[in-house]
């Protein structure tokens, strides 16, 4: 969900350099075709989408029993990049990763919660988003030409299809487990449900079982920005230049959702962006403004804003009692693995009373589920935020997996 | 809360059976149950309200749901545990009654412990020093105590009677050492009480038999 970009805003100390022992070191991304004409992917709207690129990144080593692997998973604007420094930010024309390790990289590392000197960690972009997985931005085979809105609407249970693929490419029979928050929360719940006997455990971080309402309106309006935005052109905007302003705002938007009121009053108050006095302007007059607009503005540099339809039509699809009438219960039934629900108290984006909501379905079936509220003033973002609070209830779970 | 009195602890792992399935309920760090899930191979579930306890019960690898249990536990099913574990907790309970009968849904059997506000080293150093009294099981002042629901030994043999529970085994305690419950020396002479309770007229069932 959040940007590396706001992370590295937030953060108080240094980043790990590459040639730390707690730093995975430099990384270079991989990229593997994983559907092609003779074994297309099966997408849940009908279309059997080939051929499907897949760019992944790796952490540590697989041991020789293949038993030690886990798979991160990003959520709406994240990569496969997830830990380490980018050895090809250049040649792949990255720059935004310059300067800055991978999304988690507080997260996975040697001597981290996900501990690279013991895990196999894998971490895949998503179908659909623009960080080499194949997306709007890519050419059609049938047309030579970018699939912009021809791109087939896609599901979160597709992206786990599509990473179940990766996990018989690198002839994993079981992984230790699947992490992800937010969006990839989502999925690692999707993983838990659909391929229970995949995984051994599941966790499960500031996520809910399907977005609120009131969530789904905010991406309805972020997708208004981006398609009302006279650059969108139905999507064909790959040669004229893309819809700026119109993800710049949903960008803004989004990231409303991701902090809190507290982690904003902290952070910003009433300040101005000039001094103590007012401007008398209607623009760029309070930080928290110009705070968004810095946001919005990396955003574009960095996302396709096709991307961003699709990635945030996915979420809201998302519901994984879908299939069961509405009854998270009877969905969780089918869950085999053990399953760590995170949540964070100020997180209004997905609340943890949903989050709770699943640990409930588990008890329901009469399965074991560890669930804790970890108090934040973080909003949404905590997941990424509160890494020393989270830090050891992942390790503690992983160690007992 | 005196949980630093480890007796009840003892007792309990004799008491569970191997193999069973437990519900600890306010199940602090969590030590109990990891040591009956690591020497009993038992299927352990937590529940605690307090943060840093659920974290440092996660970190003793229970799986711990963060719960607040004056609500009531509607989320477990009925009859889904061979044992449910309330340990020196009733008495910081806001609802005490309607977690006991929460309890007895829940579980084919219950494990209760509290301290006993009759011992007479309670009521002595109430009696002389005509101030709350601060004990190894009541180690707290009257502004910091937890314990909001004070009661003795009878009160709770009253609560038993009337409500239609099955007293399978009582145990009064001390420190380390415990042994089976003796009226009337008890009401006074024991400090911390413990009892294997059921719901009477229920059919009994063997252990497991449901339970996945």
């Amino acid at each position: 969900m959040t940007d590396p970009l706001n992370v590295c805003l937030e953060k108080t100390s240094g980043y790990d350099p590459p040639e730390s022992a707690y730093s995975v070191g430099w990384t270079q991304p991989k990229r593997v075709v994983l559907a092609d004409r003779d074994n297309p992917l099966p997408l849940d709207c009908g279309v059997n989408l080939y051929p499907v690129t897949v760019e992944y990144e790796t952490y540590g080593a697989l041991s020789k029993l293949k038993d030690n692997a886990v798979f991160i998973i990003h959520a709406l604007s994240g990569d496969a990049h997830a830990a380490g420094w980018d050895a090809d930010w250049e040649k792949d024309n990255r720059p935004w990763r310059r300067n800055r390790p991978g999304w988690w990289d507080q997260m996975i590392g040697p001597g981290k919660a996900f501990d690279t000197s013991r895990y196999f960690v894998v971490c895949a972009n998503l179908l659909g988003s623009c960080y080499g997985t194949t997306g709007p931005w890519e050419n059609d085979p049938l047309t030579g030409k970018p699939y912009a809105l021809n791109f087939p609407v896609i599901t979160v249970e597709d992206w786990v299809r599509l990473q179940v693929r990766l996990q018989d490419y690198l002839k994993i029979d079981q992984l230790v487990s699947v992490a992800g928050g937010s969006l990839g929360g989502q999925q690692a719940l999707a993983w838990a449900i659909n391929y229970p006997e995949r995984i051994r455990s599941a966790i499960v971080m500031a996520a809910s079982s399907r977005l609120t309402a009131q969530g789904l309106a905010f991406n309805a309006v972020g997708r208004q920005a981006i398609m009302n935005d006279p650059c969108f052109q139905n999507g064909n905007y790959y040669e004229s230049g893309p819809p700026a302003s119109g993800l710049e705002l949903a960008r803004m938007l989004g990231h409303i959702t991701y902090l809190s009121n507290q982690s904003m009053e902290g952070k910003f108050g009433r300040r101005f962006q000039n001094g103590s006095q007012p401007c008398y302007r209607l623009n760029n007059e309070f930080s928290v403004e110009s705070y968004l607009e810095h946001q919005g503005r990396a955003f574009v540099q960095r996302f396709d804003a096709n991307s961003y339809l699709y990635l945030t039509r996915a979420m809201d699809y998302f519901d994984a009692a879908a299939s069961t009438g509405g009854d998270l219960a009877k969905a969780c039934a089918a869950i085999e693995s053990r399953l760590l629900l995170i949540a964070y108290s100020s997180d209004w984006l997905y609340p943890p009373r949903d989050t709770r909501a699943i640990a409930r379905a588990m008890l329901a079936n009469d399965k074991p589920v560890s669930f804790i509220e970890i108090p934040s003033d973080y909003g949404h973002d905590a997941f990424l935020l509160e890494t020393g609070q989270t830090t050891p209830l992942v390790e503690s779970f992983l160690k007992k997996v | 809360m005196g949980k630093n009195i480890r007796w009840d602890h003892n007792l309990i792992f004799k008491l569970v059976s191997p193999g069973s399935s437990v519900l600890d309920l306010g199940c602090g760090n969590g030590e109990l149950l990891a040591r009956l899930i690591s020497k009993k191979q038992v299927r352990g579930q937590a529940v605690e309200a307090d943060h840093d306890q659920v974290s440092a019960a996660f970190q003793n690898g229970v799986d711990v749901y963060q719960g607040d249990l004056d609500r009531g536990l509607p989320e477990f099913n009925s009859q889904s545990f061979d044992y449910v574990i309330l340990e020196k907790t009733l008495q910081v309970l806001r609802h005490p009654m309607l977690v006991l009968e929460e309890m007895l849904r829940i579980g084919r059997e219950c494990i209760v412990s509290f301290p006993n506000f009759n011992y007479n080293g309670v009521v002595d150093k109430l009696l002389k020093t005509g101030r709350m009294p601060v004990t190894d099981s009541l180690p707290y002042h009257w502004y910091d105590t937890p314990n909001i629901h004070l009661f003795t030994l009878y009160d709770f043999l009253d609560w038993i009677k009337d409500h239609q529970v099955e007293m399978v085994s009582g145990f009064s305690g001390d420190g380390l050492n415990y042994r089976p419950l003796a009226l009337p020396d008890d009401s006074t002479g024991a400090a911390e009480l413990l009892f294997l309770l059921r719901q009477r007229n229920r059919v009994k069932q063997p252990l497991s038999a449901s339970v996945r």
